[in-house]
């Protein structure tokens, strides 16, 4: 497509979405369901090609699927992959009333193979592994022996904050006393910790905002 | 209306309109802030830095083109230092989207700048797999199961690059560049901690804190929003100045960020400035109607 073609239509559907923050209007409108539906039928498009053909089609029909599939020729048809194709036609029969409950069994798989597939890596990765991170020496001295105190720091902030946050959602205990005073700790390292996510999120959108702007910039460009 | 409230109640369109020019001004008058790596990027840069040339690198573009200003920054970066450095590139994506990112940095960043790199010798796409953290988790277990072809069906024994990939373990790092799920997270839980592969990259800004808490030890490093870029992209000019008059984006982007954090901090301030104020306000208007009332 023309170059200056594309400028064009970026420009208009940056400021058409940008219209909104005046009020709601058609244009906004326009530009948004425009979005909805390309990246629907585009989602669409990339599920058939790089899902469904060589996932399923290419390994049930090698030598009809041999100019589409890299690796298809020659190969011959793996029946097993007749599983999941009933599978996936069950899941399509939640849009008929009288065998919806049929889509059930799919998703009873879909539900149990993912959580199986899932549930190791994450005990291990987010919670053993974790774990081990916090069990950090508090005094960190260097190959001489002498007490680094930045890493000192670093390490006793890291281990009380755990500990305070974890006492902050420890509900079998009244939260009074000197378990009350660590659980308020634990709010203030809730708060800097949701202070420090909100920062972050303006400094993607102000980042976002700022590839919006230069886009339209290179449009003015295009015309002055 | 008082001061207070009327601050409280101000139009929220002319906070947009404040916020657009703290964008549009910096973007003109280009001001240059000086950045410097914090030891999270560093650790990215030292890694890259120590392969010896002919490395080879998996570098995955985890995102489309709505993250893209943020994240394209970080991956014309890392291009620029693989490249510098002699490394073997495979570009590999886990979003659809992410393919048009991979084709914007092979058809204009390598051959503008490093026209003597060869397609298929020094760098390749292997497009998008579909299949999340499952995708990964089956090149680890058999990497030529999932990907036996480049992008455009070219088998990989046919490439220079990758006729000898037989495994994921024979790259050497894995890069990844996340805009969510599936992304950094993925490859540490299913490549980095199963397979022993040394993990690291960047992430947009919302991402980023949630990767946090896998540095150092599952995480090498992380390039946590524009400035995570911002950062590696100063390393980069340090260590090979002839990069200083390459177009850095995210350094030209800070200007954008350090002006409108400087603004909305104001507007905190005097959004809490103006509810005290109005509070106090208040408080001294129902003393007064109290006393008032007591006067026989």
């Amino acid at each position: 497509m023309d170059v200056t073609l594309m400028l064009w239509i970026d420009a208009a559907l940056t400021l058409m979405i940008l219209s909104f923050l005046y009020r709601d209007n058609p244009f906004y409108k326009f530009a948004e369901h425009l979005f909805v539906g390309v990246s629907a039928a585009y989602l669409m498009a990339v599920g058939f090609w790089d899902h469904l053909v060589p996932n399923l089609l290419g390994k049930l029909f090698p030598s009809l699927m041999s100019g589409v599939v890299p690796g298809a020729v020659g190969r011959s048809p793996d029946y097993y992959y007749l599983i999941p194709a009933v599978f996936g036609l069950l899941l399509l029969t939640r849009l008929i009333d009288r065998w919806a409950w049929l889509s059930r069994w799919a998703l009873a798989f879909i539900v149990g193979g993912a959580a199986g597939f899932n549930l190791p890596r994450f005990l291990d990765s987010d919670f053993i592994i974790q774990v081990q991170s916090t069990m950090i020496p508090l005094v960190v001295l260097d190959a001489s022996g002498n007490l680094l105190w930045g890493a000192s720091f670093s390490h006793v902030v890291l281990v009380l904050g755990v500990i305070c946050g974890l006492v902050y959602f420890f509900f079998s205990v009244e939260h009074k006393g000197v378990l009350g005073h660590v659980s308020r700790a634990g709010i203030w390292v809730l708060m800097v910790t949701f202070g420090a996510a909100f920062g972050y999120t303006v400094m993607a959108r102000i980042s976002l905002l700022t590839g919006r702007m230069e886009a339209l910039g290179a449009w003015l460009g295009s015309i002055f | 209306m008082r001061i207070p409230d009327s601050i409280l109640h101000i139009d929220r369109r002319i906070i947009f309109l404040l916020i657009g020019a703290a964008v549009c001004i910096p973007l003109i008058l280009k001001p240059r802030f000086q950045d410097s790596p914090t030891p999270i990027v560093q650790s990215i840069f030292d890694t890259v830095e120590r392969l010896p040339p002919g490395s080879r690198v998996f570098l995955s573009f985890d995102y489309g083109p709505d993250t893209a200003p943020e994240l394209d920054p970080m991956a014309k970066a890392l291009v620029r230092h693989t490249m510098t450095r002699g490394h073997e590139v495979s570009f590999f994506t886990l979003f659809p989207e992410g393919v048009g990112q991979i084709k914007k940095i092979t058809d204009s960043l390598l051959p503008l700048e490093f026209p003597e790199k060869a397609y298929g010798r020094d760098f390749v796409n292997l497009g998008y797999k579909a299949g999340l953290g499952g995708a990964i988790n089956t090149m680890v277990v058999n990497f030529r199961t999932l990907v036996n072809a480049d992008a455009e069906g070219t088998p990989l024994d046919a490439l220079p690059i990758t006729a000898d990939v037989d495994e994921m373990v024979d790259y050497v790092i894995i890069l990844s560049l996340t805009a969510g799920d599936p992304g950094l997270k993925e490859w540490i839980q299913f490549a980095g901690d199963i397979a022993g592969i040394p993990v690291m990259g960047g992430g947009t800004a919302v991402v980023a804190p949630e990767l946090y808490p896998y540095y150092p030890q599952q995480l090498v490093g992380l390039m946590g929003g524009l400035k995570g870029a911002s950062e590696y992209e100063s390393a980069l000019v340090d260590r090979y100045p002839a990069f200083r008059n390459a177009p850095m984006d995210a350094t030209m982007r800070m200007g954008p960020q350090v002006v409108t954090h400087v603004l909305i901090v104001l507007l905190v301030l005097l959004g809490n400035l103006a509810y005290f104020l109005g509070r106090a306000d208040r408080a001294g208007r129902t003393g007064q109607g109290t006393q008032a009332g007591r006067r026989p």
